[in-house]
């Protein structure tokens, strides 16, 4: 006979996306989170109180004097087990933090709940990419590239037009291409190389820099502009840094105001949990909502295979992606659009 | 393992506590040492006159007088605590009357009559044979000795949350020496008498075990000072079910710190009363803290000095916030929001919110071009309605857009 508080704690195993707010320490949401789920296991109602024999010496209500002394057994509840004396039934919820999100920045946070959290170790060694909107103002230059902090150089910025940009980041981008062939480890004279290059299924094996695969710019208003990035391997640092280059390039400064991450991997800002949802039920409810994209991770992870196994994986990824089709058509031109899909692979033997 | 003689003379003098006591003998004997330094018959005493174990039966030597509190300071732990119970039921027997250690060990290990377990006894023996607790000597939690002491039970009746008392540094040692009758009970009954009610007082013992270890004495000279300084009843009871602490302030200190507040805040007697029954904290902690705060409404958000005692009477919060966090706050609502000094005295609630929640619904507002703070122009929004709002209230009546816009909207920062 399970408890409501055993019944509650097993639904509690699995992945699910949180909207980190600018400002907040990523350890700070993952410990409210944590606390969240134990207030309301431990608001379970406790169960019921043990019942010790008691052995009491009760006269025997004769009139033969006190020497008549009987012990009776009872049953009576034991306080032993009271929840005031034993403290809450739950200590600990594991609750782990999936790609980390530094406090000047904002967007989704994978969390991993229970045994989730395997399956968030096989997200972080997955190729996903992550996607982050970037937000620049020119006319500065700090010390920590963010718009808070001292300022260190001030510069016009009227000669910047948006060609010039587009330009710029046409430059960036090609660098970054020839630096996912040199860290993809593969020799692209050969055909399967190639074919591969072509469909945007290229990643970086090993350790490798943060590479950007895909780069534009969605919002030109000097001095303010945005950009959208797909990275791999990033930190916030290098994004703002990369916005610091970029009015560096175009002989003037820049400085970033906004770091947002929009996806990490499969999980979008949809369907994220803004502050108020916090609560134990909406967790769980995103849980059950990730359920599937949970699996595909484990089965990749547990089925990921060395460097030697090209040729299957490429004709497997490309089943699957025929399967599940293209749906995010808007940043596809420039980016592979492989790596935000979690790849089935199957075991070796269709070699 | 050789046991000094000082422990074989203690096993021998409690002949029938040996089978007991063997697992726990390690652990004993350091600390019987301690108890045979001073002279064993008040050891034992000490104690017995404070028992009151059921199923063994109340113990009254008032032959013997009851040792000063200075059981407390010794440092015996639950450990003798214990040995001394496994006593209590042998006396029942009337087996040994242990008066003098020395005499028994004269006569050596071989003149120590047992009874045998195989011997036979009458039905009225077997009826009044007291079978010794298993006791733990010592434990990391108090479970094992709820069920047995009167004390412990009776705080878990009235809510006292033992499981948080525990993990404090020595209140469990503290809480299983206390005696229900001669410490507790009189206590309580005069948080009673204060006007507590009865559902606080587990709370107010669970924030606060030493209330049970202040002197009754003291206890009745605070609560006459507050009320020469014309609290009246009601406001010490919910000052006391506040600020648990409070009356183990001495009189001195609670002095000190109201004459502190008369003059720094420059209120009337009546508005100090007010703000310290509504936070009697102020009264418990230190007064740098407050101090600085005050500077720095002062000196660095530049309020004068009747909109900083206006912001203090009405959210004395203010008083004991973070100082960061206060700054955060004041520099978003005075210099992103334009509100001037006049508005927030107006409403100081702003001062005690959440950081991002003012963030949020504000640039919410400013994206939906409904950001009016000014209160000549059309439209405009209060600051303790931008605050104190929940959502769904707030987005239809204030931003007049939909919760989802706004979650929407949440997503986009």
């Amino acid at each position: 006979m399970t408890t409501k508080a055993a019944r509650l704690f097993r639904r509690m195993d699995g992945l699910f996306a949180v909207y980190k707010p600018q400002g907040v320490h990523w350890k700070l949401i993952r410990d409210t989170i944590e606390s969240n789920l134990l207030k309301e296991l431990n608001s379970c109602p406790p169960p019921a109180p043990q019942l010790a024999v008691k052995f009491q010496l009760l006269s025997s209500g004769e009139n033969n004097g006190s020497k008549d002394l009987i012990l009776s057994p009872s049953m009576l509840p034991s306080l032993a087990n009271h929840p005031l004396v034993t403290g809450p039934q739950f200590h600990k919820v594991h609750v782990g933090v999936g790609h980390r999100l530094d406090a000047f920045s904002s967007g989704v946070l994978v969390l991993g709940v229970g045994k989730g959290n395997y399956v968030l170790e096989h997200l972080c060694k997955s190729h996903v990419t992550r996607d982050y909107t970037l937000e620049g103002e020119f006319g500065r230059a700090t010390d920590d590239f963010s718009d808070t902090t001292r300022v260190i150089e001030k510069t016009t910025y009227d000669h910047v037009t948006q060609d010039k940009l587009e330009r710029v980041l046409a430059m960036i981008q090609g660098a970054n291409q020839k630096a996912l062939i040199t860290y993809s480890q593969m020799d692209l004279r050969t055909q399967e190389a190639y074919e591969l290059a072509v469909k945007g299924l290229l990643y970086p094996h090993g350790k490798s820099p943060p590479i950007l695969t895909g780069l534009r710019c969605i919002h030109f208003n000097p001095p303010h502009f945005t950009l959208e990035v797909q990275c791999v391997n990033e930190t916030q640092k290098y994004l703002r840094k990369l916005i610091h280059e970029v009015g560096l390039e175009l002989r003037s400064s820049a400085v970033c105001s906004g770091v947002r991450r929009t996806r990490d991997g499969p999980f979008k800002a949809e369907n994220a949990l803004t502050r108020q949802h916090w609560t134990a039920d909406c967790i769980i409810q995103a849980i059950a909502h990730f359920r599937k994209t949970t699996r595909k991770i484990r089965k990749s992870g547990m089925y990921r295979q060395t460097d030697g196994q090209l040729n299957s994986s490429a004709k497997i990824q490309e089943q699957i992606r025929s399967e599940i089709g293209q749906s995010d058509q808007e940043h596809v031109e420039l980016t592979s659009p492989t790596s935000d899909r979690i790849v089935d692979r199957v075991a070796p033997g269709t070699g | 393992m050789q046991l000094c003689r000082r422990c074989v003379s203690l096993l021998l003098s409690r002949p029938l506590l040996s089978a007991a006591l063997q697992p726990s003998t390690h652990t004993l004997h350091q600390r019987s040492h301690h108890i045979l330094l001073q002279p064993p018959v008040h050891s034992l005493t000490q104690r017995h006159s404070r028992e009151t174990w059921t199923p063994c039966g109340r113990r009254n030597l008032s032959d013997h007088q009851a040792a000063s509190p200075d059981v407390y300071n010794n440092k015996t732990d639950l450990a003798e605590r214990e040995a001394e119970k496994h006593i209590v039921p042998f006396e029942n027997l009337n087996v040994h009357q242990i008066s003098n250690q020395e005499s028994l060990s004269d006569m050596g290990l071989d003149a120590v009559v047992r009874p045998s377990p195989l011997q036979e006894i009458s039905e009225e023996e077997a009826v009044q044979i007291q079978v010794p607790s298993a006791l733990p000597p010592d434990s990391f939690t108090l479970k094992p000795y709820v069920d047995q002491s009167e004390t412990l039970s009776k705080l878990v009746q009235l809510g006292v949350n033992l499981w948080e008392l525990e993990q404090r540094p020595n209140v469990g040692s503290m809480l299983v020496r206390l005696d229900f009758h001669a410490d507790v009970a009189p206590k309580l009954l005069f948080l009673k008498d204060l006007g507590v009610e009865e559902s606080k007082l587990g709370t107010i013992l669970t924030k606060n075990p030493f209330i049970l270890t202040e002197s009754l004495d003291n206890l009745e000279a605070r609560v006459s000072y507050l009320k020469t300084k014309k609290f009246s009843q009601e406001s010490v009871a919910v000052m006391v079910s506040k600020a648990p602490y409070l009356l183990n302030f001495s009189v001195e200190r609670l002095d000190n710190r109201l004459g502190f507040f008369q003059k720094q805040l420059g209120l009337s007697a009546e508005k100090t009363r007010n703000v310290v029954t509504r936070l009697p904290k102020l009264l418990c902690r230190s007064l740098e803290p407050i101090k600085e705060n005050l500077k720095v409404c002062e000196l660095e958000f530049g309020f004068r000095g009747n909109e900083i005692q206006h912001i203090v009477t009405t959210v004395p919060k203010v008083l004991i916030a973070n100082k960061r966090k206060l700054t955060q706050i004041f520099d978003f609502v005075h210099n992103t929001m334009d509100v001037p000094h006049s508005l927030i005295a107006k409403f100081p609630q702003v001062l005690n919110a959440k950081f991002l929640r003012i963030k949020e619904r504000h640039l919410f507002l400013e994206y939906l071009g409904r950001a009016q703070y000014q209160p000549s122009q059309p439209n405009y929004i209060s600051l303790d309605r931008l605050v104190f709002l929940p959502d769904d209230v707030f987005c239809s009546d204030v931003a007049l857009a939909t919760l989802e816009d706004f979650e929407r909207f949440q997503k986009t920062l």
